[in-house]
């Protein structure tokens, strides 16, 4: 099969998975009342469903999903470690110390204003990192930054703790609660918000695949071959990052899609970043709306965390992966 | 045509105190086959990081095709000076065709096609390596020797006027090593400028047209092998003691000086003033 044709098959499974998120939940639709209520038509209470909760809900799990798995296959082939996720680098840190500080300062967990900090956090986390990694060296030193990353992480961790030593017994569960992850809140607001930042995030991905092929065989190899090393590992660098802080600003911490995903894409098709990059995007996104579908279904009406689901279903298929290649 | 020169040329590593390459002035002539030979951190990779601009001259100044390398672009360097570079690991696993397609970066930059001419260039690199046969197995199940063939392919694929090559035969048995020489013997008398870092004396003899011979990061000795490789030279510069015994052929290299080590127990006679045995 051709990349394209791949690719085009891919975004099918991600419409079939989309249009069954959106019909399964608490009430069952068929997909005639969906496009119907899609439309506006039909019973007022299911348009109200479908078009408020259900369908920003789905979209929001797509975006995020595709964000992460793109994110951590840019960090994957920028670290040279197969073992790199979009939150290695303490940018989830950074979040959650933005978030949790504002709900013990009594924000909902719903609001913007905790989606708004998260991100702050996040933000301050990307450069506090980039400038400790860039401290030691002439060049960004990758390996460096790995270490600046990973301190930074278990810095922001003991911050958290910290911060939820002295908060009441609500807003530590509503804290936890957000680190966990969740789409329940999903509004177009925050859609809005991870669409603009994914948007000329992918657009810089797709000018980065070539030259993170090249890096991914050896920095100095890239640069003989024309790759502008600097340049690129500063672009991959912010472009993942902050595709990564936008995900969780709006949905929380959530594991195994970033790691998994590119993984996944690499061991069925290759690792050319040009195709691996879409089909993670596709592949995560289709992987977490579903992993979402299960997470409000499985043990109805209590909803499971969804970072849970993740890596229950993630775990045993990574596994058979791993085994089906080895036979 | 493009050739180096350097003058004056310093180098020191932050961590290091002693600089890796001093004070060396020196001209490598476009056309020609140039071997680039000394000791273990005599600063002969260091040299070669210099003149692609992958360091910065602590002090002097390199110029390539007459223009100073920093003023180059990284991507006009990679269309100039296609490079094999010592060691390098991928960490996924990509198949050998991919891998020499990489050499074609230069031209195609982030977001070109690979059109005819690339595939065209990236076959006729994969064939004149022999690595044709091996164009989809994944790079990490590849033996020393195929590994290192597919890597020159990659270079050749870039089609750059001059090739430079750091220890392109290390861990090679002899048939390899041999296949590499010739085929960067080819490629010089195709026209190519070739420099190549290498521990094999002998063969850069054979196949180098001039020998540059570091020592403690300075010139020690440069030239045509016959001027380079002389007893004494080789016996101060490795501290070891050797014989130079001409290649007795048949063969284009007859002739051309072959560097024999001795055995260890003629350096404590040496040590001791006594006088050697010059049986050939």
């Amino acid at each position: 099969m051709k990349p394209l044709a791949r690719l085009l098959l891919l975004a099918a499974v991600l419409a079939g998975a989309l249009l069954l998120s959106v019909r399964l939940g608490a009430v069952r639709l068929g997909t005639r009342e969906v496009v119907d209520a899609l439309r506006g038509a039909g019973d007022p209470a299911t348009v109200a469903i479908v078009r408020r909760l259900r369908v920003p809900r789905s979209l929001l799990a797509a975006l995020v999903g595709g964000a992460l798995a793109a994110s951590g296959a840019c960090f994957q082939a920028l670290l040279r470690n197969p073992l790199a996720e979009p939150y290695v680098l303490g940018v989830s840190g950074g979040a959650a110390v933005g978030a949790v500080a504002v709900i013990v300062l009594g924000a909902s967990a719903a609001s913007g204003t905790v989606a708004l900090a998260a991100f702050a956090g996040a933000a301050l986390s990307i450069v506090l990192v980039l400038r400790l990694a860039a401290s030691a060296g002439r060049t960004l030193d990758t390996r460096v930054l790995l270490l600046a990353g990973v301190v930074a992480g278990a810095f922001f961790n003991a911050c958290i703790l910290l911060v939820l030593t002295f908060s009441d017994a609500e807003s530590f569960r509503a804290a936890l609660f957000w680190m966990m992850g969740s789409f329940s809140g999903a509004t177009w607001r925050e859609i809005g918000l991870l669409a603009l930042a994914g948007g000329p995030a992918l657009l810089l991905m797709a000018a980065l695949a070539r030259p993170l092929n090249l890096l991914s065989i050896g920095e100095e190899t890239a640069a003989y071959l024309g790759v502008r090393t600097e340049r690129v590992k500063l672009a991959a660098y912010g472009t993942a990052s902050l595709l990564t802080a936008a995900s969780v600003a709006v949905s929380g911490v959530i594991g195994f899609v970033g790691l998994v995903i590119p993984h996944v894409v690499r061991m069925l098709w290759g690792p050319d970043h040009r195709f691996l990059i879409p089909a993670s995007v596709l592949l995560g996104a289709t992987f977490l709306v579903l992993a979402d579908v299960l997470a409000r279904t499985a043990a109805a009406p209590t909803e499971l965390p969804i970072g849970v689901v993740t890596a229950f279903v993630g775990v045993p298929f990574f596994l058979w992966i791993l085994r089906r290649r080895a036979a | 045509m493009s050739g180096w020169r350097c003058a004056g040329l310093t180098f020191r590593y932050p961590e290091s105190s002693r600089p890796a390459v001093l004070d060396l002035s020196l001209e490598i002539p476009a056309g020609t086959t140039t071997a680039v030979l000394g000791p273990n951190g005599s600063g002969k990779s260091t040299l070669l990081r210099l003149l692609l601009r992958i360091l910065p001259p602590s002090a002097g100044t390199v110029e390539f095709g007459g223009t100073p390398v920093a003023r180059w672009g990284r991507d006009a360097l990679a269309r100039a000076v296609g490079v094999v570079p010592q060691g390098e690991e991928s960490v996924f696993p990509i198949s050998v065709r991919e891998l020499v397609g990489m050499g074609r970066y230069p031209h195609l930059g982030a977001w070109r096609r690979e059109g005819d001419a690339d595939r065209r260039a990236v076959e006729e690199a994969m064939r004149r390596c022999d690595v044709a046969d091996l164009a989809a197995r994944p790079v990490p199940t590849l033996s020393g020797g195929e590994r290192q063939r597919a890597r020159v392919a990659r270079a050749l694929a870039q089609q750059a006027p001059t090739l430079a090559l750091d220890e392109p035969t290390a861990s090679l048995d002899v048939a390899h090593e041999m296949a590499i020489f010739e085929l960067l013997r080819d490629l010089g008398h195709a026209g190519k400028t070739v420099l190549l870092v290498t521990h094999n004396l002998n063969l850069a003899a054979r196949y180098a047209d001039r020998l540059v011979l570091l020592d403690g990061g300075r010139v020690a000795a440069e030239g045509t092998p016959r001027e380079v490789l002389t007893r004494e030279t080789v016996e101060r510069v490795y501290g070891w003691p050797v014989e130079i015994v001409p290649h007795p052929g048949p063969g284009p290299d007859t002739g051309a000086p072959q560097v024999v080590p001795l055995a260890g127990e003629q350096c404590v006679r040496m040590a001791h003033g006594e006088g050697r045995s010059h049986a050939a």
